[in-house]
């Protein structure tokens, strides 16, 4: 039963980020990626990691990708433009590919591991919320100085640039305007 | 029963995923995906670790990873409207002048 849910949703998983690379319109590819990470949630459900879980679906495909889709709404992004590859991808990239890929077969026929019992671990809100308030305050305090110091970033970096007069010696080192 | 094998080919197979979209997408925005596939395939690793050795520290790992990974993309996209606003293009071909 547990084999059949990973499988089918591994399945959905891999297929959405199959697709991710296939369209070439940005929305389609965040719209896949949502269907990912939506899957990946249900995974981390298997895995007895609830709380995971939860935020994988609040934050990441609620908050991180709505951001993504207003982005590409705000930038009216549209059908991607396709360009030579590069020989040097090619050349490094298909032995690389094969390596990986005979990696994994013989590591997955190779080394028979232990099966991960499905709710073995409770990693439910409660026991992750006093891990991370106990054992793990400072990392989590410093987390929200970097989460203020990146919307502080953010607003910075996206706020329109403020027009600034062009003077007499701004024309010193601008010397070629197009 | 699942075996931790199959979690870690999952998680190895997303990860490739973002690599290749990384590497073969030219649209700015669709390469920032691709990095956020590939932290989430390292996240379902860090879980299933966390089940197969019952230390709850990866779970709590992915939250962080989670976090840094919401940060980057509040600073990641303003600086791609920034750079729209300059460039007035998404392709990453066409972004390869440090000035203007």
């Amino acid at each position: 039963m547990h084999l059949a849910l990973f499988l089918v949703f591994g399945i959905v998983c891999v297929a959405g980020a199959v697709n991710l690379l296939i369209q070439s319109h940005p929305i389609q590819s965040a719209l896949s990626l949502i269907v990912v990470m939506a899957s990946l949630a249900v995974e981390y459900l298997l895995l007895g990691a609830e709380f995971v879980a939860a935020v994988q679906v609040i934050v990441y495909a609620g908050a991180i990708m709505v951001l993504f889709v207003f982005v590409i709404m705000l930038l009216n992004a549209g059908e991607e433009e396709r360009s030579q590859g590069s020989h040097i991808a090619l050349l490094l990239g298909l032995p690389s590919l094969l390596l990986v890929g005979v990696l994994l077969a013989w590591s997955v026929t190779h080394h028979a591991t232990d099966s991960v019992r499905v709710g073995s671990l409770y990693g439910d809100p409660r026991t992750i919320g006093k891990l991370l308030f106990t054992q793990y305050l400072l990392p989590f305090e410093i987390t929200s100085l970097l989460i203020l110091i990146a919307i502080m970033g953010a607003v910075v970096l996206a706020s329109k640039p403020e027009v600034t007069p062009v003077g007499p010696a701004s024309g010193l080192t601008t010397g070629k305007e197009k | 029963m699942v075996p931790l094998s199959y979690y870690l080919v999952l998680s190895a197979i997303l990860f490739a995923c973002g690599v290749l979209g990384f590497l073969l997408k030219r649209n700015i925005i669709t390469i920032f995906m691709s990095i956020e596939l590939m932290l989430n395939g390292v996240n379902l690793s860090f879980v299933a670790f966390a089940s197969q050795w019952h230390a709850l520290s990866g779970q709590i790992f992915v939250f962080f990873v989670m976090v840094v990974a919401a940060a980057e993309a509040a600073v990641g996209l303003a600086i791609i409207i920034s750079v729209y606003r300059t460039r007035d293009t998404l392709n990453v071909d066409r972004v390869d002048l440090l000035k203007l």
